[in-house]
């Protein structure tokens, strides 16, 4: 178990403010955050490159905030790799192999198991110059993995590939957490987040935001960043007034006007409202439902996505609703059409 | 585009004129040496013992010297600590002052008074009118070439790779042989070649403290000054001829660039 307590640390212009988490043997913790965030900065801190200057690391109950680099069982893989140039393949995946006991043929063998594993044994002998991006980051892993870390540290490991490449180096990235190696990794894209983790970690500006599962995380954003940056959509700044409050209702005014009720009390005069998509509901004619909240709009473009469509209707305020691609060819829902939108109180969230 | 034309040709005529500025004096000199001149001069004892001699205390100035210097380089390239712009200052200085002065100082510390000279005496060293001394001379104006060019060299290593490298479980000394010096080597041995070169032709410190055994630039000197130039200049060529010779093959033999990829 790995637990992470108020960690403070800084970094050039980077800083870490409290920040503490808790992961299980083979978790796997995705830490979302913008550039400049102090992702890799606490990355760097759990191995053991930068000093924090505040806060402990536990692992199986053991401190080991100051154990040197050389112990601590974090295998780091930076986002440019950091491969050696002047080692080919071979001598950069056996480096952590030397002067660990094992004889120069178990060194080799070592380095092939998991050249294999990481398919890179028909690289072997060619220098890191010339590799391409994958087969360099399919290097840099298996040249972590050969010093067997206790938890694998990842910085952007997808980010400079193609989706095919992306998609390839995902799939090895789950085989090896699901071998029992604990994973973190630090990403600023959100669906590598939600296809690969166990856990997420939200970091802004060197705190952490939220973290939990990632459908806790993304169905109930805490904040403003969080929804955003998690891709949800329909955030809107709402004022309200005491005199909004109407048959256990609250009723909150948008900048353009628009009246959104919602369920829970937003606690202060302004206040971030948010509805998924997914819960919105499009027709053609206003519907007699329990959705309190109806808008007439006109639909401005459409989206096809690989789970639906996606719909932008400007309802005063521009609205963006997932609906399938049968209900497209339904309803006949193409842009300049009218539309209503239906979503019930219960729906809006506060952030 | 004439513009452009303008520009290009003014920037042939300068470089051409700096290009022509270096190789002229050093090509008329080898061309005026006559084949004769060349072969009675290989043949003088005196004009080989003299080149021996200065290619000899040039590398052994630049082995103990440029060598001990290492450490000095990378720590100034990868540490930040209070006073190290005076110590990059520091090292610069045999550059800026005048050998002459430079020899003079060297004996004040190095002469048969000092503590240093009378150590070297009970060990059987020399420093005036001695090889030792001439070494000493050599590495004083010399040194700043090769700390400067290996700083730089090691600079330019991006720590990450040494970081990379500690994460796999690596020692520091580790991290520095297999990493570090390999990756800053072409530098290192471009400065100690610069220093092994400088060391070659230095003439106002070495002749403050040693006129005897004569290195080869205070041969040339000595027969300009009591021979003239006809007889100087043979000797000149030739030592011109046996650097470039070494310092060419040096630079072609010191290594291969390698591109950290991103």
């Amino acid at each position: 178990m790995l637990e992470i307590k108020n960690i403070n640390a800084r970094l050039g212009g980077f800083w870490l403010k409290n920040i503490s988490l808790e992961l299980e043997p083979g978790d796997y913790l995705t830490v979302l955050g913008l550039s400049g965030a102090g992702k890799t900065v606490l990355l760097e801190v759990l191995a053991g490159l930068v000093k924090p200057e505040a806060g402990e690391i536990f692992l199986n109950g053991k401190d080991i905030s100051h154990q040197s680099i050389q112990k601590r069982p974090f295998g780091l893989v930076y986002q440019d790799m950091a491969l050696f140039p002047h080692m080919p393949v071979w001598k950069n995946i056996a480096y952590a192999l030397k002067g660990n006991g094992l004889s120069g043929q178990q060194q080799q063998d070592k380095a092939l198991e998991l050249a294999r594993l990481t398919q890179v044994e028909h690289l072997l002998d060619r220098h890191p110059g010339t590799l391409s991006g994958g087969e360099a980051q399919r290097v840099a892993l298996a040249r972590t993995l050969a010093s067997d870390p206790e938890v694998l540290l990842l910085d952007e490991p997808l980010a400079s590939l193609d989706v095919k490449l992306r998609q390839e180096l995902r799939e090895l990235l789950k085989k090896i957490n699901q071998s029992g190696k604990t994973i973190i990794h630090v990403t600023h894209d959100p669906m590598e987040a939600a296809t690969l983790s166990k856990k997420i970690a939200i970091i802004e500006k060197g705190e952490l935001i939220q973290w939990g599962k990632p459908e806790d995380v993304f169905r109930n954003p805490v904040s403003e960043f969080v929804a955003r940056f998690s891709g949800i959509k329909n955030i809107f700044l709402c004022g309200f007034k005491k005199s909004f409050e109407k048959n256990g209702l609250y009723h909150g005014l948008t900048k353009n006007n628009i009246t959104i009720s919602c369920l829970d009390e937003p606690g202060k005069e302004t206040a971030h409202l948010m509805i998924p998509g997914e819960d919105i509901i499009v027709s053609e004619e206003k519907l007699e439902t329990s959705a309190i909240n109806q808008y007439e709009g006109i639909i401005n473009e459409l989206y096809f996505l690989n789970h639906g469509v996606e719909l932008i209707i400007d309802a005063g305020e521009i609205f963006s609703v997932i609906v399938s691609k049968r209900s497209v060819e339904k309803l006949g829902l193409d842009p300049g059409k009218k539309v209503w939108l239906s979503f019930k109180a219960s729906a809006v969230k506060i952030l | 585009m004439l513009k452009d034309w303008r520009t290009q040709l003014v920037i042939i005529f300068f470089s051409g004129f700096i290009l022509l500025f270096i190789v002229a004096p050093i090509a008329g000199l080898l061309l005026r040496t006559s084949p004769a001149e060349y072969a009675t001069t290989i043949q003088d004892r005196e004009v080989i013992s003299s080149i021996g001699l200065t290619l000899f205390a040039s590398m052994g100035a630049t082995i103990i010297f440029g060598i001990l210097s290492v450490p000095l380089a990378y720590i100034l390239a990868r540490k930040n600590f209070p006073l190290k712009g005076l110590i990059n200052g520091i090292i610069d200085v045999p550059v800026v002052i005048p050998h002459s002065a430079a020899g003079i100082a060297l004996l004040g510390v190095i002469s048969r008074g000092t503590w240093v000279g009378q150590a070297g005496e009970a060990a059987g060293i020399s420093f005036v009118g001695g090889v030792a001394g001439i070494v000493v001379a050599m590495a004083f104006v010399s040194l700043p070439f090769a700390i400067n060019a290996a700083r730089d060299g090691f600079a330019a290593v991006p720590e990450k790779l040494e970081k990379a490298a500690l994460n796999l479980g690596a020692s520091p000394q580790r991290v520095f042989f297999s990493i570090s010096l390999p990756l800053a080597k072409r530098s290192v041995i471009s400065g100690l070649v610069m220093m092994w070169a400088r060391g070659l032709s230095e003439f106002g410190a070495v002749i403050i403290i040693a006129y005897h055994p004569m290195i080869t630039p205070i041969l040339i000197w000595e027969r300009f000054t009591s021979f003239g130039l006809s007889y100087a200049r043979p000797v000149a060529a030739i030592f011109i001829l046996v650097c470039l010779a070494i310092f060419i093959t040096m630079r072609v033999l010191s290594g291969k660039r390698y591109h950290v990829r991103n």
